[in-house]
């Protein structure tokens, strides 16, 4: 029987996953510096105590709000140094552990826990999923910065605190999302037909929701982590979130608003730091969702041709 | 759509009860509120004078049904600072907030709007480029670093504007400017994305096809499509603006109800913190009805449901 | 002197899209002409190109990603691309106007009907709200709307599909524009509905004296209306001349092949007789009926919308029956209900004797693996991150034991061949295939299990006519093999009749007739399969003709 239809695209060479992933990065050159720029913070965060700890923490009152490019003293006090002569620079660095450790935690937690509410609301419906979407809508409808205020308040902020807090106020974020996804997929004829064959529930969630939901659930927490990162940084400058001895970038700018006309630099580094860091995130945060998507992925294989 | 706005105000009462209730309980939880009115080296005795003066001994379900008695007659505890009516104190402060928010979201609607359709009616083009850097960086930015850096800027090295406090509008230049950013950032996207999607919509096709001049099409057929995604998108901002205008007063120092909650709880004037929640959320829920009838005056497809 | 150039006339145009994949040439120099009066069709299948040139004469082509590279569109004589953006929207409405395909997507539903009418009119002429009102309300009138003076303030959700088009033909001649362009404007509506909407355009033309330029790929409908037809293929156009010639006797291989893919023609197969005594499937006043929801908590008002009303019918081992219905018959409906993807409200169906909506997890087991569906949107029916070999295996992995793991692979290849396909198609994902091939790796996938019957639910509407031939000719040729039998379910009686043994009518959840293939559309009884049947143009423009001056007559009569 002929086939009198037009060939299919032509397929590239299968890869591995991570080649693949590595060249659709390449194409996207802004998402690549991010990437780049992420590793570079995520290494700081995770050897940054260790190799430079006594370096920020020591005191020099010589060096006291020393100006940026006072390298005298050594290549660390290039962006000067704080009210109590530590080196900025090497604080940036090690503050990283704390704020993104802080960040990283309050994510997974939310997008996880979330998730999976998010999965039973959507697909069992019933007063379970009444429930969730309640305290979903409790929480999302009132300013998290206060709900966290009030919170630490009450409960003192240490860090667990704080990371339970900020993971509670972003979890309807992914609840919604997850469950809005589920409805609209459970409604798809792929279910329909997956159910006709006789799949079970558990296969039907593994094997056609959760594909589909877990890469949204990835973009959403690329974001997330900007947004966590934020809140918390604000938490900690208004004095509510982490305390001293432990320092963080919004901790940082906390301390500096008081030299703002004397050592501007004290508060502007670890703001910058926090800026470019939530940059990169958003950045890359689009390229996880072109590259997870199978039917959009061709965007980041193809050249683009320059059109007439 | 009557009954739309019913029932979408009962799912907000629903959530203003919740939360509420949650106050409440979140007091209790660590056992004893009393600590947490009281200053940390209040004496044995005063703590139990104030204990039994304000029933913290009765059993959880009195003390509930006090609370929301209390509520019903707006009486919401006394400042142990100010020594007045918590709520007074915070209605009060109220108008700054206000102000600063509504000017705020009004500017950047407008804002987002223009700049947002300009970018969606050539995409790609310079225009697209502009709007996509700003709402990254808006996106992006700390509130606060961007207060700071302003103050640096604007009112420290080029003496432009004041560095802080209250006034005539110079003084509200920087802290507008500042709490604009996030939400425009963002509205500027959906803004964007909603103009997109309707300018290449069948019924824009339609309009072109019966000869309808350009800039009617795009004001009158894309924008009020438009809107709805906008509307969505602008109410769900409004909590957000609250978060802002929290970090925006105790920068600047306005006397708006963010930084009366920071001061309270600096002070341990708890009185105060659960009269602003209260307060704050009851606001809330006022806009997302106003926001529910904006909806369904917009989208006749509501109103017939 | 008589006017030398045609009202419309279209010379050498082409038209190329820019896409990530290359460059699509989707017009490759076309030409063609319209004159007063007279019917100009436009026939093709999808991706041959034929709504570009509308798109370009209405100025809405979108650029980019397309461009007019070459050739000429003249208005009397006047060439349009010439024209300055200015002239081109005065023309548009006032002297070539154009209605679409999906009336509810081409109307703003924010906007009522009545907005949208008076728009059109005072985009080109001045004058008062009032008149312009009025103006609408005649209008509406007279394309048929009931109660217009009411219905004008109603939006375009609140109206049906039938009348949502009426509003979009009314908006169209406000301004007794020279030439209208309808692009499908009946594919999308029953096809009851679809032949009043014709009716209506032929009969405003001929009291205009417009020229109108139809384009669809539904050979009944050209034979029905159009004068002339020119056929588009990949961007070019290969033949055209009177309806009369060009189907009579097709000069082109595409046009010869495809009035041969047009399903419904030729002599009926005798109903073959089905094999074992006990009927394979059994229905016995089958129900289904929603709850209608309303006010503030959404509750019940006790009305119900009765989608299923008391269906009955048998299915015999190796017979297909054909079920037809339009939209609210209740076909998709028994398909689900009887797929267990919905729960009856009442009434029973056996399979192999057993009562399927009361099988204990054993046998329903085997009864999923007995009976098994192909669904009609192919573009849906297939997961998009599983690769062929996933899909076509699925079956498998659901029902453990039938077929080790280390044949998977193997069979899979086997069905696909089986289905016309190649095995090398395994490894890709469902997105990188046309309709149609989707469609077979769906059939493959039904086939996995080695199912006693199958439902195609719609499963060839979405395909073109040409596709939808060769489905229909790799089912009848898998049911020779394999003795399967079918409920075929269709909304187009011609598809039916190629495939179907017997064939049950069905209107508003009942079933109105049942027979066989032969006497359904040969000696059919109840008036509704006879208004079914009569509307269904027929591919034949002297048949088409012969109803035509009937129904005048009996109007006149």
């Amino acid at each position: 029987m002929a086939i009198a239809e037009r060939p299919a695209a032509p397929i590239p060479e299968p890869r591995g996953v991570l080649a693949s992933a590595l060249a659709m990065l390449w194409r996207d050159k802004l998402a690549c510096i991010a990437a780049v720029y992420l590793l570079l913070i995520a290494l700081c965060a995770i050897f940054g105590p260790a190799l430079l700890g006594n370096v920020g923490t020591g005191l020099n009152l010589q060096m006291r709000n020393a100006p940026p490019g006072s390298i005298e003293q050594g290549w660390t006090f290039i962006f000067g140094a704080d009210a109590l002569g530590r080196p900025i620079l090497p604080r940036i660095v090690i503050a990283a552990q704390n704020t993104l450790g802080v960040a990283t935690a309050a994510v997974l937690t939310s997008m996880i826990i979330g998730g999976l509410l998010g999965l039973i609301a959507g697909y069992s419906g019933g007063w379970l999923a009444v429930v969730i979407m309640r305290f979903a809508d409790i929480v999302m409808s009132f300013p998290s910065l206060l709900l966290a205020v009030v919170v630490l308040y009450v409960f003192e902020p240490r860090v667990a605190n704080l990371v339970l807090v900020l993971a509670i106020t972003r979890m309807p974020v992914y609840i919604r999302t997850t469950r809005a996804e589920v409805l609209e997929i459970r409604e798809r004829m792929y279910v329909s037909a997956a159910r006709v064959l006789g799949a079970s529930t558990g296969r039907i969630l593994a094997r056609h929701i959760a594909p589909l939901v877990v890469p949204t659930l990835i973009t959403v927490a690329t974001l997330d982590f900007a947004f966590v990162m934020l809140a918390e940084s604000a938490l900690s400058f208004l004095g509510i979130g982490i305390q001293p001895p432990e320092v963080t970038w919004g901790l940082m700018v906390a301390q500096g608003r008081n030299y703002l006309s004397s050592a501007w630099w004290l508060a502007f580094f670890p703001g910058l730091a926090i800026m470019l860091t939530t940059l990169a995130l958003n950045l890359l945060s689009g390229w996880v969702r072109l590259a997870t998507d199978p039917e959009q992925r061709w965007r980041l294989e193809i050249k683009k041709r320059r059109h007439a | 759509m009557g009954s739309f706005i019913a029932r979408r105000s009962a799912q907000s009462l629903i959530a203003l009860v919740g939360l509420v209730v949650a106050v409440f309980f979140l007091a209790r939880l660590t056992g004893d509120p009393t600590n947490l009115y009281l200053p940390i080296d209040a004496s044995v005795e005063a703590r139990e004078e104030f204990r039994a003066k304000y029933g913290f001994d009765d059993p959880l379900i009195v003390q509930f049904g006090r609370f929301l008695g209390d509520l019903g007659t707006g009486d919401l505890g006394e400042s142990i600072r100010k020594s007045r009516p918590a709520l007074e104190v915070v209605l009060e402060a109220m108008p700054t907030t206000l102000k600063l928010a509504g000017i705020t979201m009004g500017l950047a609607l407008a804002l987002a709007i223009v700049i947002g359709s300009l970018a969606a009616y050539r995409p790609g083009g310079a225009f697209d480029r502009i709007a996509s850097v700003i709402s990254l960086l808006g996106a992006s930015a700390p509130d606060f670093w961007i207060a700071i850096s302003g103050i640096i800027l604007f009112a420290v090295t080029l003496n432009w504007l004041p560095t802080s406090g209250m006034g005539p509008p110079i003084y509200w230049v920087m802290p507008i400017a500042v709490l604009l950013v996030r939400p425009f950032g963002l509205l500027v996207q959906v803004v964007r994305g909603a103009m997109i999607g309707a300018l290449s919509s069948a019924y824009v096709k339609t309009a072109r096809a019966k000869g309808v001049r350009e800039e009617r099409v795009i004001f009158v057929h894309a924008l009020r499509n438009s809107m709805l995604a906008v509307i969505t998108v602008a109410s769900d901002q409004a909590a957000g603006l609250v978060n802002g205008a929290v970090i925006v007063e105790t920068v600047f120092g306005f006397p708006g109800v963010g930084k009366l909650m920071i001061d309270a709880i600096i002070q341990r004037d708890f009185a105060l913190i659960q009269a602003s929640i209260i307060v704050t959320a009851i606001a809330i829920f006022a806009l997302n009805i106003l926001v529910d009838i904006a909806y369904a005056m917009l989208d006749p497809r509501i109103r017939h449901h | 002197m008589p006017d030398p150039h045609h009202l419309l006339e279209v010379r050498g145009l082409a038209v190329e899209f820019h896409t990530a994949q290359g460059t699509v040439h989707a017009l490759a120099g076309v030409d063609y002409h319209l004159d007063r009066g007279e019917t100009l069709a436009i026939l093709g299948e999808s991706g041959s190109g034929k709504s570009v040139s509308a798109s370009a004469i209405m100025n809405i082509l979108d650029v980019p990603p397309g461009y007019i590279t070459g050739g000429e569109i003249l208005l009397e004589g006047k060439n349009l691309l010439e024209m300055s953006a200015a002239e081109r929207r005065r023309i548009n409405g006032e002297r070539i106007a154009m209605i679409f395909q999906d009336p509810l997507a081409h109307l703003n539903p924010v906007y009522s009907a009545g907005f949208q009418i008076e728009e059109a009119l005072r985009a080109h002429k001045s004058m008062s709200a009032r008149d312009a009102r009025s103006r609408a309300i005649t209008l509406l009138e007279h394309v048929g709307i009931p109660d217009p003076a009411r219905r004008i303030d109603d939006y375009p959700h609140q109206f049906s599909g039938g009348q949502r088009q009426r509003v979009m033909i009314a908006m169209a001649l406000a301004l007794r524009p020279d030439v209208l362009i309808a692009d499908e404007p009946t594919t999308a509506l029953d096809v009851t509905v679809q032949a009043q909407i014709l009716e209506l355009l032929k009969q405003l033309q001929a009291e205009t004296g417009m020229g109108l330029l139809l384009i669809t790929h539904d050979l009944g409908v050209v034979a029905d209306v159009a004068d002339r037809v020119v056929v588009m293929h990949r961007g070019r156009i290969g033949e055209g001349g009177s309806v009369r010639d060009v189907f009579k006797a097709p000069s082109q291989d595409y046009t010869r092949r495809l009035l041969a893919a047009i399903p419904g023609r030729g002599p009926h197969d005798p109903a073959r007789a089905p094999r074992a005594d006990a009927p394979l499937l059994e229905v016995r006043e089958l129900c289904k009926h929603f709850p209608v929801t309303a006010g503030l908590m959404r509750r019940e008002t006790g009305e119900v919308v009765r989608a299923l009303d008391g269906v009955s019918f048998e299915v015999g081992a190796g017979e297909t029956l054909g079920i037809v219905g339009e939209s609210g018959s209740g076909k998709s409906t028994l398909a689900r209900t009887l797929l267990r993807l919905e729960q009856p409200t009442s009434g029973e169906a056996r399979f192999h004797g057993d009562r399927i909506f009361a099988l204990d997890a054993e046998r329903l087991r085997a009864f999923r693996r007995a009976f098994q569906v192909v669904f009609q949107d192919p573009f849906a029916s297939l997961n998009p991150r599983m690769t062929v070999l996933d899909i076509v295996s699925e079956p498998w992995a659901i029902h453990k034991g039938v077929l080790p793991r280390a044949r998977w692979r193997d069979k899979a290849a086997e069905l696909l061949e089986r289905v016309g396909m190649e095995s090398s198609h395994l490894r890709r994902y469902p997105h990188q295939f046309s309709g149609g091939q989707r469609q077979r790796i769906a059939i493959a996938r039904a086939l996995a299990l080695e199912p006693e019957l199958i439902i195609c639910d719609e499963a060839v509407s979405a395909l073109d006519v040409s596709i939808q031939a060769q489905v229909i000719e790799l089912l009848k040729e898998l049911r020779d093999a394999l003795g399967l039998s079918y409920l075929f379910i269709a909304h187009d009686l011609a598809v039916v009749r190629d495939l179907a043994d017997r064939v049950a009518v069905m209107q508003r959840g009942k079933i109105v007739e049942l027979g066989t293939c032969e006497q359904i559309f040969e000696r059919p009884e109840h008036p509704y399969t006879r208004t079914l049947l009569a509307a269904s143009p027929e591919p034949d423009p002297d048949v088409q003709t012969e109803r035509r001056r009937r129904r005048a007559a009996s109007f006149a009569a």
